[in-house]
């Protein structure tokens, strides 16, 4: 495989709340390959879309990227650029032309105030110097690559006017307006219907085969990953517990949590009436942060004595795999960290 | 087969729209247009369809929290049969505690300045149970059933998780042993791990007291871990209802078929043939001529676009509402092992 777009390494944000610090995203690793789509997974709280706003550079106040790398390839070639050591001003260089992000709630994040054709000619304008009519000429373009119906006309709508599918469109034309080669994807199609969310599906993925696109698809629904995602990074409590291939994650999970996780899945192919086998518990809040490993009060695979104290170091198995497991190794350094 | 509880006939509600300084009535959204269905006792019948079709507006009507414009639902009530299409709001007082609700959002459902004992208890309180060390008994009861622990009675709902809150919502909606209890979208905003946890609760309150759900979701596979039958709407009306394992395995109706094929499965590469409709739902305030789901069905002919279909019975216990059931022969989900690792 080529080298990764972007390589993001041991990353940290965290909340500096009145009530304490929240380590919101603690130490997470992940590459993102050209054509490829990484899926995110996880639960509410797992630190998933705090992932993808650290690596635009887009995280909410009191939050703030306190450690790691985020290396992005530049396009023409030489050496890798750090986004995690950029300023804010910087930063807008690469934000649309390097990366862009498809929020999920689409009315949430449109303004209400413009028309959909100025809201995406806005960046055009702004990174690709054309003018007023060129942009509004490119708007169209992106609005009909993205399969809205009568382009030319509804460049003047307002958000307003659009149903949530189209808006979803639109926000995806916007987002690729200014032809980014790493598109974020935070809950694309979590606010759709099935039927409206597999158009969007569709879109995305022919969408990465014209541009070779690396997306970056963060969901809570394993069946939109397993359907959309090459590589998949498990996330709970802020970490990337488990991270492979999509086969391997869905027909071999080593980690207790993501094996828990695709068992708990209701499915249109289970037999009717049917009890699904549960996790225990719930997510604890981020304030309470179990020690050792998060999962340990949950798992039901538990080393007495060593998950409830130590953490799991990311472990890298022979069929490449990463995984934050002691039942996958690591336990050496346990010991060593203990000892010493 | 047991006693049909509630029979729902021809149910219709329709909303004004209205425009102008007047406010002149300029058209009408049929949100629910002529749905059939009856409910056996101790079964479950979901009511699936995405949203706008009219799912929670007919379940709505059936609590009565809206007056339908049209059409009977007949409830069966300590022996006898009510017609609650046509009461007033005093003379469904007495009735009100037969037929509980669950919510969708656990959050905003449950007040944030009682405590979790009065939550559940205050069924009991309204409906004139007033000796409070019996009704504490039965909270706490009610607690066990739903597996909160009793030293919880006291605590506020801020201090509960998505599941336990829901657990709470459940255990309230039991407290006066409703004939009855209607579910919207009660997973829907749950975590997955936690999604399951309220489903198997559910499924066990079930077989323990007997319940009749009517539960009422966008999620099919959530819809085949629960229900018994299932009711497939589209643009206020019902197109299928069948048996839960025929109508996934042999769905009758293009629409049903292509719910089934939109719906994410956990099993990578699984998506190759899958049936993408074309454009956009139905608008219910102005629906095309003759089958509302003609311009997105890929099997429509002259008269899908002239006639409306008719939900009849196409095979012992099944209806369906399509011109061309009888000769199209649609794909479905097997109903293969669970897929576990």
């Amino acid at each position: 495989m080529a080298d990764p777009i972007l390589s993001v390494r041991d990353l940290k944000t965290q909340f500096f709340g009145p009530e304490g610090i929240v380590r919101a995203v603690d130490g997470v690793d992940f590459d993102v390959y050209e054509g490829r789509t990484l899926g995110v997974v996880g639960e509410s709280g797992c630190g998933k879309s705090v992932t993808a706003r650290s690596v635009l550079g887009i995280v909410d106040r009191p939050g703030r990227v306190v450690g790691g790398s985020i290396m992005l390839r530049p396009a023409g070639g030489g050496p890798a650029i750090d986004l995690a050591r950029l300023t804010n001003e910087e930063m807008r260089k690469y934000r649309g032309p390097e990366i862009a992000l498809v929020f999920q709630e689409p009315m949430a994040s449109f303004s209400q105030h413009y028309t959909i054709g100025n809201q995406i000619g806005e960046g055009i304008k702004l990174h690709m110097g054309l003018d007023e009519r060129a942009a509004k000429k490119r708007s169209i373009e992106l609005l009909d690559m993205v399969g809205v119906p009568q382009a030319a006309r509804r460049v003047d709508d307002y958000p307003f006017q659009l149903s949530g599918g189209l808006r979803q469109r639109v926000m995806i034309a916007m987002a690729l307006s200014c032809d980014p080669r790493v598109l974020i994807a935070d809950e694309p199609t979590t606010a759709l219907d099935v039927t409206t969310q597999a158009q969007i599906l569709d879109l995305l993925r022919s969408l990465q085969q014209q541009k070779g696109l690396a997306i970056i698809l963060i969901t809570h629904d394993m069946g939109v990953i397993a359907e959309m995602a090459h590589d998949v990074s498990v996330m709970y409590l802020g970490r990337a517990v488990e991270t492979g291939t999509v086969k391997e994650i869905f027909e071999a999970p080593r980690h207790p949590y993501t094996r828990a996780l695709l068992r708990s899945i209701p499915t249109v192919l289970a037999k009717p009436r049917t009890r699904l086998p549960t996790i225990a518990g719930s997510i604890p809040h981020p304030f309470d942060r179990p020690k050792g490993c998060s999962y340990h009060p949950r798992c039901a695979e538990i080393i007495g004595a060593v998950c409830e104290t130590a953490e799991p170091p990311a472990v890298d198995t022979d069929d490449g795999r990463q995984v934050r497991c002691f039942l996958h190794g690591g336990m050496e350094a346990a010991k060593a960290g203990v000892a010493a | 087969m047991s006693e049909t509880i509630l029979e729902v006939r021809d149910l219709k509600k329709h909303f004004p729209i209205r425009r102008g300084l007047l406010r002149r009535v300029v058209g009408q959204v049929k949100a629910v247009d002529g749905v059939s269905f009856s409910i056996r006792k101790g079964e479950t019948l979901a009511l699936v369809g995405e949203s706008g079709c009219g799912k929670t507006t007919a379940a709505r009507c059936i609590l009565r929290a809206y007056a339908p414009t049209g059409g009977s639902i007949k409830f069966k009530v300590e022996g006898r049969e009510v017609e609650l299409a046509g009461l007033k709001r005093r003379e469904l007082r007495p009735l009100r505690r037969h037929i509980q609700m669950v919510f969708q959002d656990p959050y905003s459902s449950l007040n944030p300045r009682m405590v979790v004992g009065d939550i559940i208890g205050e069924p009991m309180l309204i409906n004139g149970m007033s000796d409070a060390v019996a009704r504490r008994r039965r909270v706490e009861e009610l607690m066990e059933l739903v597996q909160l622990p009793r030293a919880y009675y006291n605590r506020f709902p801020h201090a509960f998780s998505g599941g336990q809150r829901q657990r709470i919502g459940i255990a309230r909606a039991l407290s006066l042993n409703p004939s009855l209890i209607v579910a919207d979208e009660p997973v829907s905003a749950l975590d997955v791990s936690v999604q399951a946890q309220i489903l198997n609760l559910m499924l066990d309150l079930q077989d323990q007291l007997g319940l009749t759900y009517l539960f009422v979701a966008h999620d099919l596979s959530v819809v085949k871990h629960v229900s018994d039958r299932v009711a497939v709407m589209y643009v206020g009306r019902i197109v299928e209802l069948a048996e839960t394992e025929a109508l996934f395995e042999r769905p009758l109706h293009p629409y049903t078929e292509a719910l089934l094929s939109a719906a994410p499965t956990p099993v990578p590469g699984a998506v190759s043939n899958r049936i993408v409709l074309e454009r956009e739902i139905a608008d219910p305030a102005n629906p095309p001529p003759g089958c509302s789901f003609h311009p997105r069905c890929r099997y429509a002919t002259d008269v899908c676009r002239q006639v409306l279909p008719e939900l009849q019975e196409a095979e012992p216990g099944r209806l369906v509402a399509c011109h061309r059931a009888k000769e199209l022969s649609l794909a479905g989900v097997g109903a293969a092992e669970h897929v576990v690792a």
